[in-house]
């Protein structure tokens, strides 16, 4: 039987929905309405001339070898941002969920490294391996590999990765914690009785148990390294050397901030507004049916 | 953080009423949004307290807006929404954009006909002024700091190896490092700051070779790249050639080979004259700075180098008063006078804007006593410019040092050679400056 809630007046569920219509509306509708006429404007720095461009600045885009260059890059970064970040997280909230002394300090430590801020985390990765004074640099240098990010794009873009993953093994590691402690002890206890080692009553009775958990993160990962990422890069690479590491969100700032080309920069979030459109309805169509609640 | 708020708020109140008896008048606020970090942003908040103590009808207000690009990024989408400073510093690279800014901007020959407030071209050194002049020689944004590309040696590295003379071309430069590193082979013998400024702009300038058509775009919007020229082949060739030896080391784009001169890392380094405040506070050793080298095969008397640095744009707003516009002539004179651009350029680095101040600074011995300090202003001074040598109107600027940047980085990678490097800089710059022209044709 379906509980309903019938409101008599018709203008009250109205006005309690206002304010996140509104907050909707004016941070997210107009603004993208806005990335949309721009991204078939051209426009001078100051907006002073504006030109009506229909989908030129979409063309040249597509056009560009150099942009479908650093889509590929985005897709590489973007998956190994969120494999690393959530498997790191997974293991140790797996670890920290078993009955150890201090477990309430590892936990705080663990968590830490999210209430740092993506530019700052981006200063203090740069410190650490900055190949002529950094700590670790010399460390790796050490070890007779020739480490040198400023002019290896390889080392440049997995320096970045693991700075971006850092970042947010915090927060999954948050959730995973949580969703491991919502799992009823008995039937671990259960399982354990009937003789399943520990690794099979992960496959078999936690993994599939924490999918939900599982499945959230990995919407919010795949939106942070699409997205959030980019203050890391900025502080540590700035997308190059070359374009190494420069992904989709990246270039879209420099156009339109340091290049100061609206055009282009709008046709560019409107493709990225695209993407996450088509991935979010990807992951809730396909891979929300595979997720027990 | 409510109660500091409430707390600030009430100091403010405070402040404005204990300082309002003492003027008879209220000072007009003028807004300085400035892109200058460490020692030299200190020495900019020194320039505007010494123009406030020194009358009594404005005040500047100096705000640190972060790196040159997000200042003047900063200043644009001030003026498109309304509110933008009324002077902004942008930097050498954004010329050809601000100029294009038509309405947004008063050109400095405008702001000092309107206001009454006399600024003389005349008295800004000859590179300076031309580099911030329209094609009818008028002055339209003002000088304020002007480095060039200077070469920076750690004197004691250099004895170590048995490097007597500094080098002065870039042949000495490549005998230089190879001393450096056969002495010791882990030191860093060479690197740059600022590769494009150093490597394309003041070498195209020193060298006499054209770095864009129409007079490096001074001439019209309609300029193209000239980069595949054999100069920039030959020099690109040469400094993979000390890459490959172990003798340069890439040390990254913009400003990112900073710190390796100061802290001893480098022997020879390549930056602007302004490194000098921070050099002077953290080098532990000797050091000196001389002009520019160059290819003794292609020039053997090198022109001038170019300026950079940054300007000062007045920006206009709807609700501008004249006092406001008065204020910012005032201030623009007073960093003009011989005395306070002497004491700006004796203590950054930074060269002198006028001419009274250059000869006042050599009149007092200041060269004498700091060897190697003119050596920006001769390096500027000891030709003059030519349509190639005079410095750079190029729209989107910017974008094009970047993909210079990034072309030679894939080269420095081994991904392609100096000529594909600068063929894919060259075609990918010149799609820039035609965006650029569309854009702004008016």
């Amino acid at each position: 039987m379906q509980r309903r809630v019938i409101f008599k007046d018709k203008a009250l569920p109205y006005a309690l929905l206002l304010p996140q219509l509104v907050i909707t509306a004016v941070f997210f509708f107009l603004p993208a309405g806005q990335a949309i006429w721009q991204s078939v404007l051209r426009q001078d720095a100051f907006g002073i001339r504006t030109i009506f461009v229909g989908f030129e600045n979409f063309s040249d885009l597509f056009a560009d070898p150099l942009y479908r260059a650093t889509a590929w890059t985005t897709v590489v970064f973007c998956f190994w941002v969120t494999v690393l970040a959530m498997g790191v997280a997974l293991l140790l909230a797996v670890m920290a969920d078993r009955q150890i002394k201090g477990a309430q300090v590892y936990r705080t430590l663990l968590i830490w490294p999210y209430a740092v801020a993506p530019a700052v985390a981006g200063m203090l990765w740069l410190f650490l391996f900055h190949p002529s004074f950094g700590l670790f640099a010399r460390l790796i240098a050490g070890l007779g590999i020739d480490f040198d990010w400023k002019l290896n794009g390889g080392q440049a873009l997995v320096l970045v990765i693991l700075a971006s993953a850092w970042k947010q093994v915090s927060y999954n590691f948050l959730f995973f914690l949580a969703g491991l402690q919502a799992i009823p002890k008995s039937v671990l206890e259960a399982a354990a009785i009937d003789g399943a080692g520990s690794s099979r009553r992960f496959w078999t009775i936690i993994f599939p148990l924490l999918s939900p958990t599982t499945f959230f993160l990995l919407v919010v990962n795949l939106v942070y390294a699409f997205f959030d990422t980019f203050g890391v890069i900025d502080a540590l690479t700035k997308g190059g050397p070359g374009k190494a590491t420069e992904t989709l969100i990246y270039r879209a700032y420099i156009d339109g901030r340091v290049n100061l080309d609206i055009g282009s920069s709008a046709a560019q979030s409107v493709v990225l507004m695209v993407v996450v459109i088509a991935l979010t309805v990807i992951q809730f169509r396909y891979i929300e049916r595979r997720v027990h609640y | 953080m409510l109660r500091r708020t409430l707390l600030t708020g009430a100091c403010l109140v405070a402040a404005s009423l204990s300082a309002a008896p003492a003027s008879a008048q209220q000072r007009t606020e003028i807004q300085f949004w400035y892109g200058l970090g460490g020692q030299l942003g200190e020495r900019v908040q020194e320039q505007v307290r010494r123009f406030n103590e020194s009358q009594d009808r404005f005040t500047v207000v100096a705000t640190f807006k972060g790196s040159y690009v997000e200042t003047m990024t900063g200043a644009i989408a001030g003026w498109r929404a309304g509110n933008p400073p009324h002077i902004a510093q942008v930097f050498e690279v954004g010329t050809a954009t601000m100029m294009a800014a038509g309405p947004a901007i008063k050109p400095v020959h405008q702001l000092s006909s309107e206001t009454g407030v006399a600024i003389d071209p005349a008295q800004y050194l000859a590179g300076v002024r031309g580099y911030y002049s329209d094609t009818q020689g008028r002055l339209v944004a003002m000088p304020h700091n002007s480095s060039s590309a200077v070469m920076w040696l750690n004197l004691d590295m250099l004895e170590r190896a048995g490097v007597t003379e500094p080098p002065k071309t870039w042949a000495e430069v490549r005998e230089a490092a190879r001393k450096i590193r056969a002495q010791n082979p882990q030191a860093c013998a060479m690197t740059t700051a600022w590769p494009t400024w150093v490597m394309f702009e003041q070498m195209s300038s020193i060298h006499n070779v054209a770095f864009a058509t129409k007079a490096n775009g001074f001439e019209g919007m309609d300029a193209t790249l000239n980069l595949t020229d054999p100069f920039f082949v030959k020099h690109v060739n040469f400094l993979l050639d000390m890459q490959k030896e172990g003798l340069f080391r890439y040390a990254g784009r913009d400003n990112a080979a900073d710190p390796l001169f100061p802290n001893g890392e480098c022997a020879i380094s390549f930056n602007s004259s302004a490194g000098r405040a921070r050099i002077v506070a953290d080098a532990k050793f000797k050091w000196a700075s001389v002009p520019l080298p160059y290819h003794h095969d292609v020039t053997e008397s090198p022109r001038n180098g170019v300026i950079g640095g940054a300007s000062l744009w007045t920006l206009t707003a709807r609700n501008r008063t004249p006092a406001e516009y008065q204020g910012v002539a005032e201030f623009f004179r007073f960093i003009s006078r011989p005395e306070q651009d002497q004491w700006w350029h004796q203590v950054t680095g930074y060269v002198p804007i006028t001419v009274a101040a250059y000869e006042k600074s050599k009149a007092e011995g200041f060269y004498t006593q700091n060897p190697g300090a003119d050596a920006a202003i001769i390096q500027l001074n000891r030709a003059s410019p030519t349509p190639a040598s005079q410095g750079f109107r190029l729209g989107g600027f910017v974008e094009i040092r970047n993909i210079i940047q990034e072309e030679l980085e894939k080269a420095f990678q081994g991904q392609q050679n100096a000529q594909q490097a600068l063929e894919n800089a060259n075609r990918r710059g010149n799609a820039v400056l035609r965006n650029f022209e569309r854009a702004n044709r008016s």
